[in-house]
């Protein structure tokens, strides 16, 4: 049983509220770092304990947080991002809706680390329940003297405040969310100016995802450097997954990213083995903008060895023959289900979702999914496959913001690694129609459940 | 006294300039000129905020200055990437960059409708001669291209959103010349258009500005809507004191003949706009007896425009009898046996005015 630091409290009743949470042990680490650290020693601590950023890129959250430029009399601002929109995350949701006050606790103690004293939070517009739960988490907060002026007779002023989004994905990319929250169309800024130096208001600005916000509370409360013993290399602490697809227990798992993939997929403390006794065909282990790998190279790295759950491994191989830990959106196909309608599905939703402003991510987009459609009809042709390989690499790289990206790594990897089952649905028209999987490598546990 | 500000050593495409710090890489290219600037499609000097957005102008960064000569890890956009000093820049001497470039230009034409032939701003249309440049001669989109619906901007400026390529520069221009701005970009991603947001006409007294920021034929002058091809108009710089506060009153005008067709502000080298003009000079003053004429607008040799002003063109050689070992090619029908108009004893550029079938009939022997 893997060590627990996030979510092992969601399942005590009436945790959502104050007093529960309090009880628990909450707010341990406001008075620890308010009383007994500066600013910089709470940064510190981040630092030691190799935080990386919980939203998808995994940037070092200690690194990211030094970067915050400190100029006199200029505001500077924490705004935690809580736009997940990416198909197959759900993590942040969980957080929020369980144990809201993680949050806001986790909020308070970063912001006296940056010295924000307005903090926002920036929740997807879909996410229409959670809001009211993060207010009331705010306010009980406030009235217990959590937050507010002169917290804890520090002399540190803070509040929250709680900002939906309208529902779209390019917000959770965080220039296009502080365009949003400023008020404006959530396109992407042109970066440099970063935001740690121009941000929101034009001020100094850090970005963070909940669970990372969330992470900073169990930090402080049990150092830095215990936290980073969890874990395995620059891999450290514990980890949200969302898993999802065709799994016995679909769900949020929080994982010390010692365990293997294999181990995660079958085992039954987490995802349960597939479902319906079926075999485990390919999987997106980090949410839908990272490649997709065969089950033959998701078990195994290239070199044979065991693939873990972390950072490391799951990038082992590079873009050819590993992926990405992404945002933690763990999605598993079983044999029955078909790549390209599946690569089909995200490339329209990356065509829905691109904010129109760079030209090769707002033409691209929809071209790869009107070829995708085509394959997916039975109406494609052998051409058709290369020009899409083009397609998606001349948009990678190429675009403002990660959206390009996202949009691109689906498409490639999928060519990549089930190209076959691309070349049969050409081939084979009117089959695909009646019969939508085709031909994979499949992999077979190899631990018994 | 202050120094004089350290300048950068920057070299792009193995030519290496000296320029201010704070400029950026494509300023520094134009510095240079020549086939060294990238192509800009977003960029406006003169409108804040501008550029990014069609990756054009896209180069590759080999090495990101002496103190850290390590190269960009991707490809950057030189309108709104700073130099460093001893930043090394490929443009036309990185095959990436062309690549780039090459796939950039497919995805603005696959839904750019490509009706050159009807369109007002043929013969001035950036995307036409970055197309030219850098386009494939036939397109690998097989779907229908896209459509909007049409709206009205009012009595001066006709908007055709299926040109569109969404630079966002008549946005920027309509923010920072204009006291409202009454169009934007609605929708998102390859549905976004410019468009007001309930239809409205534009009023604004420097509105029609964004007809000369318009890269392509998505916003043009309804006053000079389908009356004539810019190549047959001879472009003459002119000023009038302008009452307008803001307008200075340069200008220059489009003629045909005795006629002013159209009025625009100047512009430079780079098509950018060197002073604005206010509705009023573009619109409304179209005699001459109205403007104060300084002399002809001097027209880079390359465009199409100055095409009508030379005379006495040198032809090239005829060369197919020479490499057809004497013969002759074989017709399968010689066109000017049966039509009037190609007869190739008559010289279109010594035609003044439009030519017709008039001038064809009398045997013009000039």
């Amino acid at each position: 049983m893997g060590r627990k630091l996030l979510i092992d409290k969601a399942g005590v009743p009436g945790i959502r509220g104050y007093e529960v949470y309090r009880r628990e042990g909450g707010y341990a680490s406001v008075e620890k770092a308010m009383k007994n650290m500066t600013p910089d020693q709470v940064t510190d601590e981040v630092k030691k304990s190799g935080l990386r950023g919980r939203g998808g890129a995994g940037f070092p959250t200690g690194m990211k947080w030094s970067f915050l430029a400190k100029p006199e009399g200029v505001p500077r601002y924490l705004v935690c991002n809580a736009d997940e929109s990416e198909p197959g995350t759900f993590k942040d949701r969980y957080l929020m809706e369980f144990i809201p006050h993680l949050l806001i606790e986790g909020l308070i103690v970063s912001s006296y680390a940056l010295g924000s004293h307005s903090t926002y939070i920036y929740i997807r517009g879909e996410y229409a329940w959670i809001p009211d739960i993060l207010e009331q988490a705010i306010s009980e907060a406030k009235a217990a003297g959590w937050l507010g002026k002169d917290i804890l007779g520090t002399g540190f002023d803070l509040e929250i405040y709680v900002q939906r989004g309208a529902g779209a994905y390019i917000c959770g990319e965080e220039t296009a969310l502080l365009e949003s929250l400023e008020g404006k169309r959530g396109n992407p800024r042109i970066k440099p100016p970063f935001p740690a130096i121009k941000g929101l208001w034009d001020s100094p600005t850090v970005v963070n995802n909940v669970e990372t916000l969330a992470a900073v509370v169990p930090i402080i409360n049990i150092s830095g450097e215990e936290y980073a013993k969890i874990g395995v290399g620059k891999s450290t602490g514990t980890k949200l997954l969302s898993a999802c697809g065709n799994i016995n227990k679909p769900g949020v798992y929080e994982i010390d990213m010692t365990i293997s993939v294999e181990e995660f997929i079958y085992s039954d403390e987490y995802c349960g083995g597939i479902a319906n006794g079926k075999r485990l065909k390919a999987c997106i282990p980090g949410g839908s903008s990272v490649p997709i790998l065969p089950a033959n190279l998701l078990l195994k790295t290239a070199k044979g060895e065991t693939r873990m759950m972390n950072y490391e491994s799951l990038s082992d191989g590079g873009f050819a023959k590993g992926s990405m830990m992404g945002s933690g959106g763990f999605i598993v196909l079983d044999e029955d289900q078909c790549v390209v309608r599946h690569t089909m599905t995200l490339a329209r939703f990356y065509r829905h979702e691109s904010c129109g402003q760079c030209s090769p991510c707002r033409e691209g987009t929809g071209w790869m999914e009107k070829i995708l459609k085509n394959i997916e009809n039975g109406k494609g042709k052998k051409s058709d496959i290369d020009l899409l390989w083009d397609i998606q690499r001349k948009i990678e790289g190429n675009t403002i913001c990660p959206l390009g990206d996202a949009a691109a790594w689906p498409v490639a990897a999928a060519i990549r690694h089930f190209r076959d089952e691309f070349e049969w649905h050409v081939d084979n028209p009117e089959e695909c129609l009646r019969r939508n999987y085709g031909l994979a490598n499949y992999a077979d546990p190899l631990v018994a459940a | 006294m202050a120094d004089a500000p350290k300048l950068f050593k920057v070299t792009i495409d193995n030519i290496t300039i000296d320029v201010e710090p704070g400029t950026s890489i494509l300023q520094a290219a134009r510095k240079i000129g020549g086939d060294v600037a990238p192509p800009a499609m977003c960029y406006y000097t003169k409108l804040k905020g501008s550029g990014g957005k069609c990756r054009t102008c896209l180069v590759e960064v080999a090495a990101g200055s002496t103190a850290d000569p390590r190269p960009m890890p991707k490809l950057v956009a030189s309108c709104r990437t700073n130099v460093m000093d001893g930043m090394v820049v490929k443009n036309i001497t990185s095959e990436k960059v062309i690549d780039a470039r090459n796939g950039i230009v497919e995805f603005l034409l696959i839904n750019h409708p490509l009706d050159c032939p009807i369109c007002d701003q043929a013969g001035e249309c950036h995307l036409q001669d970055l197309s030219y440049e850098h386009g494939k001669e036939s397109t690998r989109y097989e779907f229908p291209r896209r459509t909007f619906e049409k709206h009205d901007l009012g009595p001066y400026i006709q908007l055709h959103m299926t040109r569109c390529i969404l630079c966002y520069r008549c946005v920027f221009t309509a923010d920072q010349l204009t006291e409202k701005r009454e169009h934007g970009v609605l929708d998102r991603g390859d549905h976004s258009e410019i468009a007001t947001y309930i239809q409205k006409s534009l009023h604004n007294d420097f509105i029609g500005n964004v007809i000369d920021v318009c890269p392509v034929g998505a916003l043009t002058d309804k006053t000079f809507r389908f009356k004539n091809r810019v190549w047959f108009l001879k472009p003459v710089d002119a000023h009038r004191n302008c009452s307008h506060p803001k307008c200075n009153g340069k200008v220059t005008l489009w003629y045909r003949g005795e006629e002013v067709f159209r009025v625009t502000a100047r512009k430079d080298q780079w098509g950018e706009v060197e002073d604005w003009i206010c509705n009023e000079c573009r619109f409304e003053k179209k005699k001459t007896a109205d403007w104060e004429i300084e002399g002809p607008t001097k027209v880079s040799r390359h465009s199409v425009i100055s095409q009508g002003h030379y005379v006495g063109v040198q032809r090239p050689k005829e060369v197919l009898n020479e490499v057809m070992g004497g013969r002759a090619p074989k017709l399968l029908m010689d066109i000017h046996s049966v039509s009037e108009v190609n007869n190739p004893a008559i010289d279109l550029s010594e035609i003044e005015g439009p030519a017709h079938s008039t001038d064809f009939k009398t045997d013009n022997k000039r």
